[in-house]
């Protein structure tokens, strides 16, 4: 490995290790932001690879690419032009909730997100494993390849997602790949942990892909998309996401089935030892499923397509690490899977991340300067939440080259700030998955809103147009004075209006009225009330529909929406009293000795985050805002 | 949580005795529309129109009913001991009376405070001098931890259980509701409103059992913490008996058999005690017997009152000594028991004994003077116990003793912390019966599930992750 050292002399300001979903969105961040960035990959064909399942969002997942579209990144215009079917779930339930799920035609994503990259400007892509981390004094200098030369930079962001150290394992077959067979990472753990870095082992784990062609798919219940597609990106044309769809299949396992897994759990390498590292909860394999679940009889099965140009399908719900012959006579129990043949085993993958603890909330390691990191390395998993770190780590890169503050995102600003938060903040043995339940704002957190919430920041950092930014103050604009003017218009008891109110199954008024307190009315809305609001303005064409949308949350959930507003308040009081750097816990000697060891550990950055660590109590803060206050007035 | 700015808390300033005059204290941002709502002055100007300085006679009442006659000075921060605007009342004193005018506030806006928050507040507020950080960091250090420990302590266990049972129901139902929204495909929550309606009706109503539970009986056990020390057979046991009036003490002819701590409430015209009786002290070999010992010191070293039993019929020896030496500068009252046998121990002895427990009482003058009094009793042949009633109650009534306060103010916690649970859950049958979506009953259960948790001490931190990951199977 030592053979002779040569130095590359391109000048790049940042090397991105690795090109899987947070890869691609941290590399061009850092070229869009003026910087010259070079992404390394072992494989130029697995850029931007889905090696598991074949959608991108889902619950609260959704919300994320939403977001990450508004701050100016990629993933939601790319699944926009390559999905084959796209769901708006929770769509009864509240708007917060509402999430886009797409399924991904897979080849072609990653083909069009290479696409993008290659045509980026500041953007260079390199097929090497990067294999060290060079520094001074605590800061990078640089890396290392496999073949012993050395990229000068400023600043690394680490995204080896799944890669590091992998191994792949069903039954007693063990591999020492990357997913689906690639080549592993083995050498950057090493010089991880000469610089001092805490690495932790994950584990998860995949379905089985199985024919098109040997599935009987009379036998299950076919699953369609949406008639109307809503888009991921804001910048997406509507009208141009309104394609044929292809459908998935839902079926259900059954007793043979989970009493085949009981018999051979022996078999599982789960069970007998051989894995080692912590898998997650909310991603069980089948086997997991039927112990911790013994009571339920039967577990859906989803069939879906992996892409229009491959007959393969995967199997959502039944990922596995069983031996081969298991697979096979498990997988044919379901009902359409009697004949089925499969293309590639189901498998556990574990690999090497790190506690990100490490990290601060800018996700720079806090004890080596310009090294960030994002993605499955963090301990996340989903593609979605690592584009949504890659994004952060690029933007952040670039922003510590310039000399400019961390763009940090709050809780109450984005789901990428929980996300981000809870990472650095809260220590976790499992891959982390984005849930709605862990954001405490998601009424204010909605999908609905990303752009409002999250565009002019995205603007101000470099990587919105002013075109777009001000599509979004105009739309602001309507958005306001609709809300003003539905709040003040009243209407009266004209037969006209009891007519309509009528034809909606609404009580009748009894007096005067707003329009607001009309669309309140859960069986009315803005549109419903056309005829009686004779003053409406005509709102452009390629705003109607999003003003409209959002007079009516507005309206319709403006209570609770005022009451996550004052909580947002007072979070933010904790949030924005910054503790210094170089803080000294041992000197404030009311701290409790936990809280003292809990706060020297993980270094939080405000008091607000210094908060939210477990073993730190309400009254360690107080002691702790004291100080501060002390400290201020010197 | 943190909300300093924001919120106006109150508390009471005096000790909880029944003496001389009692001052409620409230600062904060509404501490004087507060003040307006609970005052009726002689004129019909309010108080928040007022000069700031000035102190005002009237009456504090409850709707028409009047409370007391009070004084209510004003003072407009930043010119406070906070630094905000600060409303003291002060009143006639009495436990009873005191307690309602706090009540009555926060009823009307304000909340408890958090154990040292009103120096915390003084000192954020730039009101003391640099030096004292490390006090007041400490203060609230110590008195939260003193705060948190006697919440365990003492409260109950079927309420504890009772509060924990309500907490584990409205996380199930939460976790249910969030794991299909999460995985809407695997979990349907369509419709889930009735039955969450039903189940939060029933809490509601157990929740209202126990406001009630704090209303009459209260939830902990308030009261002047009455430790009950002596040798080994001196009479303890017996003592607490013939307080008590019924036989719960093990009383043996066997030096030596209370081993544990006993703890008893008793009412005793009109003044709560927590009496607990201890192990007898003396020097021990026995390892249990040695536990119970340093227990009990440990009981002495919290209790409001002390009431030592000499056993009148032996001489005083070097365990006595160090009895003395524990009840310094502590309200003891010294009861010399088995007055009806053979008496070897007189006051004046006990006077010496005393003295010559510490040598340091010499060197101060002041302290030359026997405060602590002594009485004949037997308690076997319950000769002399009304005396010791009677002492009790001059003690408490001229002021010379006062009860706990945090248990009190733990209460006050209690009881706010359960009606904030309680509003939250009528604001989940709302958003029911007004057909919001299912996620927005989550919303307000979690803020239910945290309320409670503010009584038996547990944040929510990762519990509906847990809890959603435990009962529920999540798809993928």
């Amino acid at each position: 490995m030592e053979n002779s050292v040569w130095i590359n002399e391109d000048g790049y300001d940042v090397v991105v290790v690795g090109a899987g979903h947070a890869g691609c969105e941290a590399a061009l961040a850092a070229a869009r932001l003026g910087f010259r960035t070079i992404v390394f990959t072992v494989s130029v064909d697995s850029i931007a690879l889905m090696p598991c399942n074949p959608n991108i969002g889902g619950s609260s997942k959704g919300h994320l690419v939403r977001e990450v579209d508004a701050l100016g990144g990629e993933m939601g215009k790319v699944i926009d032009q390559t999905f084959i079917q796209s769901k708006m779930l929770n769509k009864s339930k509240g708007p917060a909730v509402h999430s886009l799920r797409a399924q991904a035609d897979k080849a072609n994503y990653s083909r069009t997100m290479r696409q993008v990259l290659e045509r980026q400007e500041n953007l260079e892509i390199k097929q090497m494993e990067v294999v060290r981390i060079l520094s001074e004094e605590g800061r990078v200098t640089g890396v290392q390849t496999f073949s012993g030369a050395v990229y000068p930079c400023k600043a690394v962001i680490l995204c080896t997602g799944t890669y590091l150290r992998a191994r792949c394992i069903y039954g007693e077959v063990s591999t020492y790949t990357g997913p689906n067979g690639l080549q592993a990472a083995n050498h950057l753990t090493d010089s991880l942990k000469e610089l001092g870095v805490v690495m932790y082992r994950f584990k998860t784990g995949t379905p089985a892909r199985i024919d098109k062609n040997s599935v009987d798919f009379s036998k299950m219940e076919e699953q369609c998309g949406d008639e109307k597609v809503v888009p991921f990106s804001f910048t997406t044309d509507p009208e141009k996401v309104q394609i044929d769809q292809a459908s998935c299949w839902l079926t259900y396992t059954n007793q043979k089935t989970h009493d085949i897994i009981r018999r051979n759990l022996d078999r599982s390498p789960l069970f007998s030892g051989m894995i080692e590292g912590t898998g997650p909860r909310y991603c069980p394999s089948i086997e997991d499923k039927v112990v911790k679940f013994a009571d339920k009889d039967r577990h859906q099965v989803f069939i879906e397509p992996e892409g229009l140009e491959t007959n393969e399908m995967y199997i959502g719900g039944m990922s596995s690490s069983l031996p081969e012959d298991v697979q096979y006579a498990m997988y044919r129990t379901v009902p359409g899977l009697e004949n089925v043949k499969i293309v590639r085993n189901a498998y556990a993958i574990e690999y090497d991340c790190i506690d990100a603890r490490q990290l601060k909330p800018s996700l720079e390691f806090r004890n080596i300067e310009g090294l960030f990191s994002c993605g499955q390395f963090n301990g996340s998993s989903g593609y979605e939440e690592a584009a949504a770190q890659g994004l952060m780590a690029g933007i952040n890169a670039a922003r510590k080259i310039q000399g400019k503050d961390a763009v940090i995102l709050d809780r109450s600003a984005a789901y990428i700030g929980v996300l981000i938060d809870d990472l650095v903040t809260k220590e976790s043995h499992e891959p982390y998955r984005m849930m709605t339940s862990r954001a405490e704002y998601r009424l204010l957190l909605r999908q609905d809103n990303a752009d409002q919430r999250l565009t002019r920041i995205g603007y101000e950092i470099g990587l919105i147009s002013r075109e777009r930014y001000e599509k979004l103050l105009k739309k602001e604009e309507w958005i306001q004075s609709e809300i003003e003017r539905v709040k003040h218009t009243n209407v009266g008891t004209s037969e006209k209006v009891q007519n309509l109110l009528k034809d909606y199954g609404s009580t009748p008024l009894g007096s005067g009225s707003s329009l607001a307190e009309l669309i309140r009315r859960p069986e009315l809305s803005y549109r419903a009330l056309s005829e009686i609001d004779a003053k409406r303005p005509e709102i452009p064409d390629e705003l109607r529909e999003d003003v409209i949308d959002q007079v009516d949350i507005f309206i319709k959930y403006e209570g609770y929406i005022s009451r996550q507003k004052r909580q947002v308040d007072q979070f933010k009081r904790l949030e924005n009293k910054k503790i210094p750097e170089d803080i000294d816990y041992d000197l404030i000697k009311s701290l409790r000795i936990e809280a003292v060891q809990k706060l020297k550990e993980y270094r939080p950055v405000s008091v607000g985050q210094a908060s939210r660590i477990s073993g730190v109590s309400p009254a360690d803060i107080s002691v702790l805002l004291v100080y501060m206050g002390n400290e201020k007035q010197i | 949580m943190e909300d300093l700015h924001n919120t106006t808390i109150a508390a009471i300033a005096t000790a909880m005795s029944d003496a001389g005059i009692g001052i409620v204290r409230m600062s904060g941002p509404d501490a004087f529309a507060i003040a307006d709502r609970v005052y009726r002055g002689k004129k019909e100007k309010r108080l928040s129109e007022q000069q700031t300085h000035t102190i005002h006679y009237g009456y504090i009442m409850d709707k028409n009913d009047r409370i007391d006659e009070v004084l209510v000075m004003l003072m407009q921060g930043p010119r406070s001991y906070t630094g905000e605007d600060t409303v003291e009342i002060d009143c006639h004193g009495g436990v009873y009376v005191v307690k309602r005018i706090l009540e009555l506030l926060i009823e009307n806006g304000a909340r408890p405070a958090e154990p040292g928050e009103f120096t915390k507040r003084a000192f954020l507020n730039g009101k003391m001098d640099l030096s004292q950080a490390e006090a007041v960091g400490d203060l609230i250090s110590s008195r939260n931890q003193y705060a948190l420990q006697s919440s365990m302590n003492h409260l109950r266990g079927n309420i504890r259980n009772k509060i924990c049972e309500l907490r584990n129901e409205i996380i199930y139902h939460t976790a249910f509701i969030e794991s299909a929204l999460d995985d809407p495909e695997h979990i349907n929550v369509d419709g889930y409103g009735e039955k969450l309606g039903k189940a939060v009706e029933k809490m509601m109503n157990q929740i209202h059992g126990l406001i009630e539970t704090y209303d009459s009986g209260r939830m902990i056990r308030e009261g002047i913490r009455t430790v009950i020390l002596g040798k080994p057979n001196a009479g303890k046991s017996s003592l607490l008996n013939a307080l008590l009036g019924e036989e719960r003490a093990i009383v043996t002819e066997i030096a030596g058999t209370t081993r544990d701590i006993l703890e008893e409430h008793i009412n005793l015209k009109g003044i709560s005690l927590n009496v607990t009786d201890t192990a007898g002290i003396r020097d021990t070999e026995d390892l249990v017997e040695k536990i119970g010992v340093e227990r009990a010191q440990d009981y002495a070293e919290q209790a409001d009152l002390i009431l030592y039993v000499i056993d009148a019929s032996m001489p005083l020896d070097e365990n006595d000594q160090k009895i003395f030496h524990i009840i310094q500068g502590k309200k003891s009252v010294i009861l010399l028991n088995k007055s009806d046998l053979d008496v070897v121990v007189k006051e004046e002895d006990v006077k010496n004994k005393y003295f010559a427990s510490d040598p340091s009482i010499f060197a101060s003058k002041e302290i030359m003077e026997f405060t602590i009094p002594v009485l004949n009793v037997s308690v076997k042949e319950k000769m002399g116990i009304d005396v010791l009633e009677e002492t009790l109650k001059s003690l408490f009534y001229e002021g010379n003793l006062s009860f706990n306060d945090e248990i009190y103010i733990t209460n006050v916690r209690h009881k706010t912390a359960l009606q904030d649970a309680f509003s939250a859950l009528e604001r989940v049958m709302e958003s029911i019966h007004s057909g919001m979506p299912e996620d927005f009953y989550s919303i307000d259960l979690l803020d239910a599930y945290e309320s409670l948790g503010r009584i038996t001490g547990e944040s929510v931190g990762e519990d509906l992750v847990n809890e959603i990951f435990s009962k529920f199977c999540m798809g993928k």
